[in-house]
């Protein structure tokens, strides 16, 4: 299993936009709201962990539509599928190959922009572990949107469809998590449910992702 | 054998179904009419909300309507997954665009209520904001059935997008309450032993019309369930014709 | 190669592509050392049998008998990435597989000097040898080729050929769909046309639910 995040991670790093896309995406992002809402502080302040979150939610979908249909294209897939390890643990490496090209690096610029943003300095913290936290669920979240649409034409937009209304809970938990920590308050709540939600859907989704590879490439 | 699982045959279905549809139907019609007359037009005014209260009667019973459309899918679904009954994956297919429908009607009843008694067509109220989010999972069920040519392989995943959802549904439903507590006042039958009791004779209209709404629902997927049949046994005789 | 002689036994098998049926009653019986060369027309429904035995479709009924896990499957697709040199890729397929070194298998597919280059810069034939050099790096002893010697020049059929008869003779297996000639003159050939499903039938397993 290792073998197949080496390569999935090795594929990222040579096609070169794997992990700079996203990034510049989100960082764009944090520019464009500023020059739309407005210069002031405070209001920045107040918007900005919601758009730092959303922004990273945004990010991650931006290249969850490759995430299988590369290896769906070239047949790679029929034969991972045929390989010794359960396909629950091909899409699982995806997802954790997903959060390492993009959920991470998101999670590590995220407090640049936090400065961009105007963030009230007690909201850093939290923003990196809320962040830390729910990342990997969006990919897993992703990767199973990803499986159901692997080889429909025009599956992107579909696939965005599908998606953001999975990911509210851990929109909403993740984003609270940052406000409340912003504005001093107690963030043991929505951590712990936006870690029960990462932890759930890493453990149940794959099993519905991969069902739905099945169903896809039979 | 009187079993259940005699109406997933299409043959079968169809047949009951058809005798069943008018007298639904019928029933359907005459209890949204005696609901909804008798709650607008028979009923005192509410001492703070005045008339507008009175979009109860459509408001709560579609509300009820877009939540239960979503539940009968989901055991269409695990039918479909589990039996793999075609009348199952049908009438979850075709229970979808009533269930968007209904959503929308508790969406717009309820900003046209909204406007009057909070000043505002929409709040971010997290019942409000919930049934938004059920509106876009309704949205995404019925985009990928249509995306998906292979009739089965799009009942598989719509089925298993329809499980996920459902959980997922589940969980937006308790975020948006941690989110914000909200304007909405409580589950309109059950504020009985939250002070403001609903009177009798609010609730036998309201009662009627929910009957009304349900009996619609049923009549609506029973028809849509006969379309989709319809749609498959066409595609069915075709393919057949081309293999001679 | 595996301890016990495998062996690949196909009972009645009939199989579909988009719910259509498409091959019924398919039966044959592979022992160790042998190869199976199936013909037919385009869209006869090769593709589809070789999936099924592949397990990547599940059959419309029948049963295929074969040890767990020893089916290889190489399609037309070759399953290769242009910024990935030969040599990693088929580390990636051997480690996935629990199998040991690559150069073996370079080697004999006649790709050694190419070892370093990356898929994109190969040329299609030598990306063909490359799908095929992954067989050897599965260790399984079932190999299901679907037109494996497509834009191969004759002299890489012929070393195919002989890869094949290596195979066999390691008591290993294979079903091959082809239409040129492969030069296995020992392969016994099916031709799948005559297990086209035209008979009602197997059209009423699946029609019935709707007429």
């Amino acid at each position: 299993m290792t073998a197949l995040l080496i390569r999935d991670l090795r594929l990222a790093m040579r096609a070169g936009g794997g992990f700079g896309l996203g990034l510049a995406f989100y960082l764009i992002l944090a520019v464009l709201v500023p020059l739309g809402v407005g210069p002031e502080g405070d209001t920045l302040a107040l918007i900005a962990p919601g758009i730092l979150w959303v922004g990273a939610l945004l990010s991650c979908l931006l290249s969850l539509d490759r995430l299988f249909a590369l290896d769906y294209e070239d047949g790679s897939l029929d034969l991972l599928a045929t390989a010794p390890i359960p396909l629950e643990g091909v899409v699982t490496m995806k997802a954790l190959a997903h959060w390492i090209t993009t959920g991470l690096p998101l999670t590590l610029v995220a407090p640049v922009l936090g400065v961009l943003l105007n963030l009230p300095a007690a909201g850093f913290g939290w923003l990196v572990a809320s962040l830390l936290l729910g990342t990997p669920a969006l990919s897993v979240i992703g990767t199973f949107g990803a499986a159901l649409t692997l080889g429909l034409r025009r599956g992107g937009l579909l696939l965005s469809l599908l998606v953001l209304p999975l990911y509210v809970p851990t929109l909403v938990f993740g984003a609270q998590a940052v406000v409340r920590g912003a504005a001093g308050l107690g963030t043991a709540t929505p951590l712990l449910l936006l870690a029960g939600i990462t932890a759930g859907a890493a453990a149940l989704l794959p099993f519905a992702s991969a069902a739905a590879i099945r169903i896809n490439l039979r | 054998m009187a079993s259940i699982w005699r109406y997933a045959n299409p043959r079968k279905f169809m047949e009951t179904s058809g005798w069943l549809l008018p007298g639904v139907s019928i029933l359907a019609a005459l209890c949204i009419a005696t609901g909804v007359i008798w709650g607008f037009f028979f009923t005192g005014e509410d001492y703070r909300q005045g008339s507008t209260v009175k979009i109860v009667f459509l408001h709560v019973p579609a509300a009820l309507m877009a939540i239960n459309a979503w539940l009968m899918m989901l055991v269409a679904s695990l039918i479909w997954l589990i039996r793999r009954h075609h009348v199952s994956a049908l009438a979850a297919k075709a229970a979808a665009p009533v269930g968007v429908t209904m959503t929308l009607i508790a969406l717009i009843t309820g900003a046209v209520w909204g406007q009057p008694m909070w000043g505002t067509w929409w709040a971010w109220d997290p019942r409000l904001t919930s049934f938004l989010i059920l509106f876009l999972f309704y949205l995404g069920y019925i985009a990928l059935w249509q995306a998906i040519e292979d009739p089965d392989t799009a009942a598989d995943l719509t089925s298993v997008l329809c499980l996920v959802g459902s959980v997922f549904a589940l969980l937006s439903r308790y975020a948006v309450n941690f989110w914000n507590q909200g304007l909405h006042q409580g589950a309109s039958l059950s504020v009985v032993d939250e002070g403001a009791p609903m009177d009798i004779a609010y609730r036998l209209p309201l009662y009627f019309a929910m009957a009304g709404f349900a009996l619609l629902f049923i009549a609506l997927l029973l028809a849509g369930t006969r379309t989709e049949i319809r749609a498959r046994r066409m595609q069915a005789l075709l393919t057949r014709e081309r293999m001679g | 190669m595996t301890d016990a002689p495998a062996a690949l036994t196909v009972d009645s098998l009939a199989c579909a592509r988009g719910g259509i049926p498409l091959l019924e009653g398919v039966s044959f019986a592979l022992n160790a050392g042998e190869a199976l060369v199936l013909r037919g027309p385009n869209g006869c429904g090769k593709t589809t049998l070789l999936r099924t035995l592949a397990g990547l479709q599940p059959p419309l009924a029948g049963r295929i008998s074969a040890p767990p896990e020893s089916i290889a499957y190489a399609a037309h697709a070759d399953g290769l990435k242009p910024t990935l040199t030969a040599t990693e890729t088929l580390q990636f397929w051997a480690r996935l597989h629990g199998q040991g070194g690559v150069t073996p298998a370079l080697e004999r597919m006649n790709l050694a000097v190419l070892a370093q280059r990356q898929g994109q810069h190969l040329s299609a034939g030598q990306k063909r040898r490359l799908g095929l050099a992954r067989l050897l790096v599965t260790g399984r002893p079932i190999w299901v080729l679907d037109e494996p010697t497509v834009s191969l020049d004759s002299a890489s059929v012929a070393l195919f050929a002989g890869v094949v008869r290596e195979h066999l003779a390691r008591g290993g297996l294979a079903v091959i769909a082809t239409h040129v000639d492969l030069g296995l003159p020992e392969a016994r050939s099916l031709e799948i046309a005559r297990f086209r499903a035209t008979t009602r039938a197997a059209a009423d397993d699946f029609l019935e639910a709707f007429l």
